[in-house]
């Protein structure tokens, strides 16, 4: 885009025929092209305050001792101290991470499936992509409250069993602290695979036609061709969907509140649950900050390799 | 060379049953019925009476067919103390979505045109942070927006969560923009800025009707996003705003009174509507949209 | 003349679309065949029916007397190289050339040879512990062939295989590819829409247009007798002038809708003419010659230079002859300027007419 800035330049510089000299400089800083910066005038207030300025305030109380409001004295790490001892946070963070490793592998591992079953050239492509996709345009809410209800250990599908006679299978993952992750990640998935399917699903369309002709001839199954070839070359949109994915696995929480409420106990409770009781429900500003910046350490730790991939040294393509 | 008449000419042989075919439509079949069937067992609950409900199972086609719950989904249902049904939610959602997407789309819009075509100092480094921004979990900035809104008496009011759906849908959409009118030709731009157009002319009569097409990805993207919005609308909207699926969540999950799960069923198809109706209207383009939203950069 | 590759009344349609039509083609064994043709007329269709990678509609494929039209790709003896390459991005060069071996579970040593072999071949021994993004096109091209030659078949397909390369690295590689039948001695079929490609490496050239093959032909035919309209026009850069008139098998001569005659006693007639038919007589720009050499030709003309246009080795001028414009080349030695006026003149035996209607050759 080089050439487009050139372009402003020559142009700026016909209207302004004389030297510039100093002042004149400083106006046109901020002068030039006036009605464009007042025109991104909202996106720099919204980096400035609210993803810069928010982001640092919160991590600057979650040092201090804040109760109901943002007063406090500056207490250090003791914050931090007492998340990293208070069981709920220690088991909604495990939560988190039980819930991710399995949503995340299953999610790319069916998405990906998915979406080369789609890729047989099958007919009624457009009816199968639409009935996966669906879940996708729904919200957690309405996804979490329907699981809820299927999964019901009254009258859900734990019930449908018992009536025919398998007494010995259960269904009643959200009742026990040790299965209701499992119920999570079922809704998880259902929601979510689509989604993944489609990214996955453009990524293969994406592949040269060439390659797969030249591996016809070479005589490579199409399985092999898939596993060793093409999915090699889709390393770009499985990273992409990686973050996408792993990001918004973070901050569950429509889901949890909907299906479960973080129940049974703590069993199914959340960092992102956390600290919105901590804030909002317990007065306990410095507990929900400090909890809050973890997860903002974490999606750090997830995004800055992968933004050191893509946008690093460059190395050859 | 002789040319045996029985010998393989033409169309390859294709039986309409190969082993390869059975497996996938089988697997296909299979994956469409987990699909759907939570949406089938969502419609049936929600044409069955209580009892039923409660005697029958949940695949059970309803026998006493009754559309009494969706009513009563949507007059009289109870959240907490009142008992007026999910309609008051779903205005509650209509009034929050429509300007919250009007405005997000305008600006956004603005600020990918900015950004592509009068570039200034330090116009990438914001678009960058920005971008980086829509990864910062929302926790984080939830406590200091509130005290923004605050502030700006916008707090539990509909404007304060118009505000909050414009600044957290901006990285998105500045983006989806960003790259669209990047891959306009340049030359456009530039004749019309040689005929002295200013910032303003140029984007509304050349940008914008060139662009019809990435203003409708957004909206969809938009109107999804921004009804099925839970978080937001519990913070920031304040009790009289609570949209739909605020409302759906504290209908179903109240923990007085009788479960009267084919009344919360049929609230929950209710909510789900309208982002249905989109997504079935709008078809390759809630596709498009999704797909470009994604692949980033 | 033993057939290598024999493709008998082949057709394909894609659903309503016929892209092929009852085509017959014959290819002897170590045969270059070359398949020209404007973009869509089907030329990539056809190699890829040749190659398995399409399901004919009609018709049967013959590759070394055994019938492959229901035959997978692998199993029908031959290679491809194709036009993005097609190489495997995250394998060595090494693993390129192999992976087809090393799946047909060939044993390691012979994949060794017929690896170290091909590179040898296509001087790319230096490259094999590359990966296809840190070759240049021209090394890209070079491994794609060698893809092609471990398999060790009979027959090699090119789809336009130096198409995505510039000038220079295309005339280099031609070359070697030519120089590459030379040594392997393999049939190869070849597709491309560049008529200098076409006429320096085939042995026949098969003109195509709308899926029907219209001349076949070594490149000498193709171009001094080109058997229809279509096929004079579409090879020869400039391409050949053209004439309108009537032909009189009587006395012999071919007068031009303005009344020109020009006397054709010396034409060798494909077919016996009698009577007079409205025919086209074509001429290349370069069998017309200028000054002295154009007396001693039975046609000559005063006529005035429009156009001249400096081409390096030669020069391109543009004149009406019959009141058409008409092209001819001279030695760039010769000078010639706008508005001049010179005396042009060719023999009709270097030319060709045509049927006006039939478009066919007389
Ligand atoms: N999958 C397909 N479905 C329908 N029509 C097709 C398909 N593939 C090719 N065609 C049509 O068949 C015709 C021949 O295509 P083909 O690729 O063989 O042309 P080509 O001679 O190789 O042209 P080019 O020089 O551009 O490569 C074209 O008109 C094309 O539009
Ligand atoms: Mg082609």
């Amino acid at each position: 885009m080089g050439h487009l800035s050139m372009a402003d330049a020559t142009l700026s510089a016909q209207s302004k025929p004389e030297h510039a000299t100093r002042p004149s400089f400083l106006r046109n800083l901020l002068l030039k092209n006036l009605s464009a910066k007042i025109a991104a005038l909202p996106m720099i207030v919204t980096v400035l305050v609210v993803f810069v300025g928010c982001s640092a305030w919160s991590v600057y109380y979650s040092f201090t001792n804040s109760g109901q409001l943002p007063s406090g004295k500056f207490v250090g790490f003791a914050q931090y101290e007492r998340l990293f001892h208070t069981a709920r946070f220690i088991g909604a963070a495990k939560n988190l991470a039980m819930y991710g490793v399995m949503a995340l592998v299953f999610t790319m591992v069916i998405g990906f499936l998915l979406a080369v079953l789609m890729d047989q050239k099958i007919r009624f492509e457009n009816t199968f992509r639409t009935i996966l996709l669906y879940p996708f345009a729904l919200s957690f809410i309405v996804t979490g409250l329907v699981w809820q209800w299927i999964m019901n250990p009254n009258y859900g599908i734990e019930k449908v069993l018992h009536d025919w006679g398998f007494t010995n299978l259960h269904f009643d993952l959200l009742n026990n602290g040790n299965t209701v992750i499992y119920g999570l990640v079922i809704a998880g998935l259902w929601q979510g695979t689509g989604f993944v399917m489609v990214l996955m699903l453009a990524g293969l369309r994406g592949v040269d036609e060439e390659i797969w002709k030249a591996a016809r001839v070479d005589g490579i199954p199409t399985w092999r061709t898939y596993l060793q070839i093409v999915l090699p070359m889709m390393r770009g949109v499985i990273v992409t969907t990686l973050v996408i994915v792993g990001s918004g696995i973070v901050r569950l929480y429509d889901l949890v509140v909907a299906l479960t409420q973080g129940g049974p106990g703590f069993a199914s409770d959340v960092p992102a649950k956390y600290v919105y009781d901590y804030m909002f429900g317990r007065a306990n500003l410095g507990q929900g900050l400090a909890a809050s910046t973890v997860m903002l350490v974490t999606v750090a730790i997830i995004l800055i390799p992968w933004a050191y991939l893509e946008f690093g040294p460059k190395k050859n393509k | 060379m002789a040319v045996d008449t029985l010998e393989p000419r033409g169309m390859r042989p294709r039986p309409f049953f190969t082993p390869r075919k059975i497996i996938i439509y089988s697997l296909l079949f299979f994956v469409s019925v987990y699909y759907l069937f939570p949406m089938y067992v969502m419609i049936v609950t929600s044409l069955k009476d209580l009892d039923e409900v409660r005697g029958g199972n949940i695949f059970a086609l309803p026998v006493r067919f009754t559309f009494d719950p969706w009513f009563k989904a949507w007059n009289s249902a109870c959240t907490g103390l009142y008992c007026e049904g999910l309609k008051v939610g779903f205005f509650n959602s209509v009034k929050i979505t429509v300007p919250s997407v009007i405005v997000s789309v305008l600006i956004a819009s603005i600020n990918g045109y900015a950004l592509v075509n009068w570039r200034f100092k330090g116009s990438e480094v914001f678009f960058v942070i920005l971008l980086f921004g829509s990864f910062i979990p929302y926790q984080v900035m939830l406590y200091p927006m509130v005290i923004i809104l605050r502030e700006l008496k916008m707090f539990s009011t509909l404007q304060g969560v118009i505000l909050i759906h414009t600044i957290f849908g901006m990285p998105i959409l500045t983006l989806l923009f960003r790259n669209y009118f990047a891959s306009l030709p340049p030359e456009l731009f530039k004749a019309a800025r040689v005929d002295g157009a200013g910032f303003w002319r140029i984007f509304f009569q050349i940008m914008v009707p060139m662009s019809l097409p990435i203003f409708v990805v957004a909206m969809i993207l938009q109107i999804t996003g921004i009804w099925n919005d839970f978080l937001f609308g519990v913070i920031y909207a304040g009790n009289q705003n609570y949209p739909m699926t605020v409302q759906l969540n504290n209908i179903v999950n109240s923990t007085q009174g009788v479960k009267e799960y084919n009344v919360n069923m049929a609230a929950t198809i209710l909510t789900g509507l309208v982002p249905l109706a989109v997504y079935f209207i709008s078809g390759k383009w809630f596709v498009r949209g999704i797909a470009a939203g994604a692949v980033k950069g | 003349m033993e057939s290598s590759v024999s493709i008998k009344n082949l057709s394909l349609d894609f659903g309503s679309v016929k892209v092929l039509q009852s085509l017959d083609l014959e290819v002897a064994r170590g045969e270059f065949i070359v398949l020209l043709g404007p973009s869509g007329c089907g030329k990539s269709t056809l190699l890829n029916c040749i190659a398995g990678l399409l399901d004919v509609t009609e018709g049967q494929i013959f590759i070394g007397g055994k019938n492959v039209t229901w035959a997978e790709p692998k199993d029908r003896g031959i290679g491809m190289v194709f036009q993005s390459y097609a190489l495997y991005p995250q394998m060595t060069v090494e693993r390129n050339l192999s992976f087809g071996l090393r799946v047909a579970g060939m044993p390691k040593a012979e994949i060794e040879q017929r690896v170290n072999r091909a590179a040898e071949i296509l001087q790319i021994q230096p490259l094999l512990a590359r990966k296809p993004a840190n070759l240049s096109g021209g090394q890209r091209q070079r491994v794609a062939i060698g893809r092609a030659l471990v398999r060790d078949v009979d027959v090699f397909l090119f789809d336009e295989p130096l198409s995505n390369l510039d000038a220079k690295l295309r005339s280099d590689l031609r070359v070697e590819i030519k120089r590459l039948h030379h040594r392997l001695k393999n049939t190869m079929i070849y597709v491309t829409h560049d008529q200098i490609e076409a006429l320096t490496l085939a042995d026949r050239i098969a003109i195509m247009k709308n899926g029907e093959i219209q001349q076949l032909a070594d490149p000498h035919t193709i171009y001094n007798r080109p058997v229809n309209l279509y096929v004079a026009g579409f090879i020869g850069s400039p391409s050949m002038n053209f004439l309108e008139g009537t032909l009189n098998a009587a006395n012999q001569t071919f007068v031009a809708d303005d009344g020109t005659v020009v006397p054709i006693a010396t034409y060798q007639f494909a077919t016996p003419v009698s009577g007079s038919t409205k025919a086209v007589l074509g001429v290349r720009p370069e069998h017309i010659v200028i000054g002295e050499e154009a007396k001693s030709k039975p046609f000559n003309q005063e006529v005035e230079i429009e156009i001249v246009e400096p081409m390096g080795s030669d020069t391109l001028a543009w004149t009406k002859i019959a009141g058409k414009a008409v092209t001819f080349r001279c030695d760039s030695d010769v000078v010639i300027t706008t508005g001049q006026k010179i005396l042009v003149g060719f023999d009709p035996a270097r030319g060709s007419l045509f049927n006006a209607e039939t478009t066919n050759r007389i």
